[in-house]
């Protein structure tokens, strides 16, 4: 089987994957990053999104082996162990924007994304729009809305970092 | 109100793990040793099974055993059940077809698991599977419940493909009435079937424990002890007490995951053969073709009122469809969960319903988010809106002069509605959505070539799901009721195991808000157990908006004891008469006095015991409570939906949303206003965007979320919701229940509103572009009488 090594979270990490592996099962399953989920195999659900160097990618549609080398960071890796939330986690929690909690991952990797492309302050048809590659079936979004728009507006107030690469 | 206490915004307890990734669902949970299932499914609707060959899938690498509905038969693995029994008129019992974890002989739909390769990895196993040889003699297939009646028999049992054929109320009085109306309102109805999608698929892990001869299934379940039950009392795997369920963080139910699997049922058998764990994780793919779908009805409805557009009767006949086979609770679905409130909020002296169960070769159908419940408002609601039309009278107006003004009502099918107050919830909504500027913002929207319209649903549930005797003398065969256990501990701190299941519903803090309310002690102090048949004494789980009425009243119950006894410790630390003891704020004082005691010193004199005798008064602090409620809970209220239509596309745009609900005392307004928020998304979703759609074959077409239009963030306005208030009188704590109020209520609003626009009632759902923008080219100009 092939190697492959990449920077998880900040960590350096590698494995002997099969050529198929997709990315999101070697965190899952290799590195036990069990944060990152998948909900469909048709890359719409968007319960996997993680950053591939800085940018937010659909970990079940990547293979292990196309990230030789990346820094890949997953939901485990925003905050530090024992250090406060990033603003966006915050934000979710303050908001209410999860319920079940599956999709919450992808959502606020996929969030961070959206304030990268398009800056801290968000109107909401903005982020409906942004919000196309996933999918909620327990909020019906409308505080996933809040929670993105308020959770950009501090990420530009307190110096936060805007993910955590 | 306390910060933490009953009515508080209070923020989730569950957040933290699920925002950092520490969340722990079924997939999660990593055994030892674990292998992977992979299933071997019907690429046919409907086939004989001539031949199984398995001999070169088990020679490929990493295959540990690769086993048949024959293995599962030898094995003398039971088949599984559906758990209430309907009769037909002719009181005969429901034709409940053998239902086996991996089909033999026969299989029914596309999906149907006809083997099962146990391997090292998934990927092995998906290889391995592809080697298992089947050879299938094909057979006519039937998808359209209209026409299961003539079509191929599916299964021994039932002839015509007929389940039943049941009825609720009184015909000749609503034939009498019928003939003395001044108007009758008649509609085609076709309720679209649906798929659930909870974002995580279904997962089961199985282990056994060869030296305790004890069975462990990890599962995505919404009730783990009935599951439990039906596993061990009707499939035979182990005694109930070698069989332990654990249902850990589970994303997302919406009723898909309250039945019993063949999945799991196979990982058990299977982890017990090759004496290693086994675990199985759906894709989405398979999903689609083995989760319980959705609705599925096929309706003729009429209304009769008279000169004055007052209600006299309503007559309603259903054909609705079962699939292929019985699902757990799939008959009660279209029969006591969707007659019983035909009567809406409205007072009609007379109805009667007919419905038709068939099989036919698609998935099984069953509960889902509302169940029954939403095609009955569909009805309802759309019937009393095309209603208005017709008679020329203002909908809301139609509304108002029908409501039930007085309480308790007894309708004529069945349910006797305890409180309400629909006025106040319609007017409460009239407010909020400004209908009365809708005149304006509609010649508005004309000049910008848009239609505009306006569409109402005042709906009514019946939840808190259930009174064990009213279900049993309907043909239940589970009581109803819930169990809690309060434990305090020595240091005060408590721990409340329930018996339902939060997957969304955030009941780790609504329970914990409950018990500081009522002990007085900090919200962090508590900690909720659930999903854990080893560790709650025994419970019926998580659906019909039940938790909230029947669990946390199990657990109101059980503080009801904490807190006699605890004053009975109290009596004896402050050497006072019991009877002289006040418990308040988390402190016990002698009436009159300045001598008190803190919970936490009662807590722990309890346990430590050095006060009293313990011959006379037991040791410790732990209470338990099996309530049953007394009669289901009533939730109503006002949904108004807004669209805008742009005539060139028929792409219709939802411009406005108000929901008005009454769900009785409400522990937490953030939490329930999301269970609103999520259940009107799946309402829309099913009006405007979702249908499971089947070729003839049998083949599902909407079979991956490319296909299925699950609703985005961009199909969906935000939304407006108020409350109002009456108590629900049948349960301590005065709750109604909310999770499935907002999929109830807004189909028929959406409908209604786009009808409104477009001027013409031809319109099924989902009104995606393409139907309404032919909605609009058939469109003849309404007829006002």
């Amino acid at each position: 089987m092939p190697a492959v090594s990449m920077t998880v979270n900040g960590k350096a990490v590698s494995g002997d994957v099969e050529a198929r592996t997709l990315l999101v099962q070697f965190l899952r399953e290799n590195l036990r990053l069990t944060g990152t989920h998948v909900g469909c195999d048709t890359s719409q659900c968007g319960a996997c999104v993680v950053h591939i160097d800085g940018i937010a990618a659909k970990s079940c549609t990547t293979l292990a082996l196309q990230c030789e080398g990346a820094k890949v960071t997953t939901i485990e890796g925003l905050a530090e162990p024992n250090g406060p939330l990033h603003p966006m986690q915050e934000a979710f929690r303050e908001h209410h924007a999860l319920q079940c909690g599956f999709c919450t991952p992808g959502m606020i990797m996929a969030a961070l994304d959206i304030v990268r492309r398009r800056g801290n302050d968000l109107d909401e048809h903005t982020i409906r729009e942004q919000l196309d590659g996933n999918i909620c079936r327990c909020t019906g979004y409308h505080n996933i809305v809040k929670a993105i728009a308020a959770g950009a507006k501090t990420m530009a107030k307190g110096g936060a970092r805007q993910a955590a690469e | 109100m306390s910060a933490t206490g009953i009515g508080a915004a209070v923020r989730r307890k569950e957040d933290l793990r699920f925002i950092t990734g520490k969340g722990r669902y079924t997939d999660d949970v990593i055994r030892p040793g674990e292998t992977r299932a992979v299933f071997v499914r019907s690429p046919h609707a409907h086939a004989s099974i001539r031949s199984i060959e398995v001999s070169e899938a088990k020679k490929m690498p990493g295959v540990i055993d690769v086993l048949t509905g024959k293995d599962l038969a030898t094995d003398k693995i039971g088949n599984l059940i559906c758990g209430w029994m309907i009769h037909s008129k002719d009181g005969s019992p429901m034709k409940m077809a053998p239902h086996p974890a991996l089909a033999a002989d026969r299989v029914c739909h596309v999906g149907d698991a006809v083997a099962v390769v146990i391997a090292e990895t998934q990927a092995q196993g998906r290889d391995a599977a592809e080697k298992v040889k089947v050879e299938y003699q094909l057979l006519t297939a039937v998808v359209d419940p209209a026409k299961a009646r003539s079509a191929p028999q599916i299964h021994e049992v039932a002839p015509k493909n007929t389940i039943y054929e049941w009825s609720l109320g009184n015909a000749k009085a609503v034939d009498a009435a019928f003939a003395s109306a001044k108007h009758v309102t008649h509609l085609d109805i076709v309720n679209n079937r649906l798929i659930a999608n909870a974002i995580e698929p279904r997962v089961a892990v199985a282990e056994y424990d060869a030296g305790t001869d004890q069975l462990t299934l990890w599962n995505t379940t919404q009730n783990p002890h009935v599951s439990r039950l039906v596993i061990a009392a009707f499939v035979g795997m182990a005694p109930e007490h070698k069989l332990r369920v654990i249902a850990p963080d589970v994303g997302g139910g919406f009723g898909s995951k309250i039945f019993i699997y063949p999945e799991e049922v196979v990982c058990l058998w299977a982890a017990r053969k090759v004496a290693q764990p086994v675990k199985w994780t759906a894709d989405r793919s398979e999903s689609f073709i083995t989760d319980a779908h959705g609705r599925d009805h096929v309706t003729h409805a009429e209304l009769a009122l008279d000169a004055s557009g007052k209600f006299l009767a309503m007559r309603v006949k259903t054909i609705a469809n079962l699939g292929a086979y019985m699902s757990t609770f799939s008959s009660s679905v279209p029969t006591y969960l969707y007659a019983t409130l035909l009567s809406g909020q409205y007072d009609i002296p007379h109805i009667y319903c007919e419905v038709d169960a068939v099989y036919t070769n698609t998935v099984p159908v069953d509960a889902y988010r509302g169940a029954g419940r939403p095609e009955a408002t569909f009805v309802v609601e759309r019937l009393v809106e095309v209603a208005a039309r017709q008679l020329g009278i203002d909908p809301a107006d139609l509304r108002r002069r029908n409501f039930i003004k007085t309480f308790p009502h007894q309708t004529p099918v069945i349910m006797a509605y305890d409180a309400g107050d629909y006025n106040a919830s319609l007017k409460k909504a009239l407010e909020i959505a400004d209908v009365k500027g809708f005149s304006k913002r509609k010649r508005d929207a004309a000049r910008n070539g848009k239609l505009r319209g306006l569409g109402y649903s005042t709906y009514i549930e019946a939840c808190g799901i259930a009174p064990s005797q009213a279900v049993g003398s309907l043909g239940c065969g589970v009581g109803l009721w819930e169990s809690a256990e309060v434990r305090v501990n020595p240091t005060g701190s408590v721990e409340v195991l329930t018996g339902t299941h939060a997957h969304g519903q955030g009941h780790e803090t609504t329970f914990a808000q409950l018990v500081s309310e009522r002990l007085g002690i900090p919200f962090e102090n508590v900690s909720v157990v659930h999903g854990d048949t080893d560790k709650v004494q025994f419970g019926m789980g998580t659906y019909g908006s039940r938790s909230g009425a029947v669990g946390m009243s199990a657990v109101a119950n059980a503080l009801d004891k904490i807190e006699a006894k605890a004053k009975k410790v109290a009596a004896h630390m402050l050497e006072a008469a019991e009877g002289d003891i006040v418990f308040k704020d988390g402190k016990f004082t002698v009436a009159g006095t300045d001598k008190s005691a803190a919970w936490g010193d009662v807590a722990l004199n309890a346990y430590i015991a050095h006060k009293f005798a313990g011959q006379e008064l037991e040791p410790g602090l732990k209470e338990t409570s099996f309530y049953d409620p007394t009669n289901f809970t009533f939730p109503a209220g006002c949904h108004i939906c807004e669209v805008e239509i742009d005539r060139d596309t028929g792409k219709t745009e939802i411009v406005g949303w108000t929901a008005v609900d009454d769900f009785g005392t409400v522990i937490n307004p953030m939490i329930v206003e999301g269970q609103v928020h999520g259940g009107i998304a799946q309402g829309i979703g099913q009006a405007l965007l979702e249908v499971a759609v089947y070729d003839k074959d049998g083949q599902l077409v909407t079979g991956s979320l490319m296909d299925y239009s699950m609703p985005h963030a961009h199909d969906l306005p935000s939304f407006k919701v108020g409350l109002t208030e009456t108590k629900a009188p049948s349960n301590p704590l005065g709750i109604k229940g909310c999770g499935e109020a907002g999929a109830i209520a807004s189909p028929a609003a959406v409908i209604n509103a786009i009808t409104d626009a477009i001027g013409t009632e031809d319109l099924a759902m989902p009104a995606t572009a393409q139907a309404v923008w032919s909605a609009l080219t058939r469109a003849q100009p309404r007829q006002v009488a």
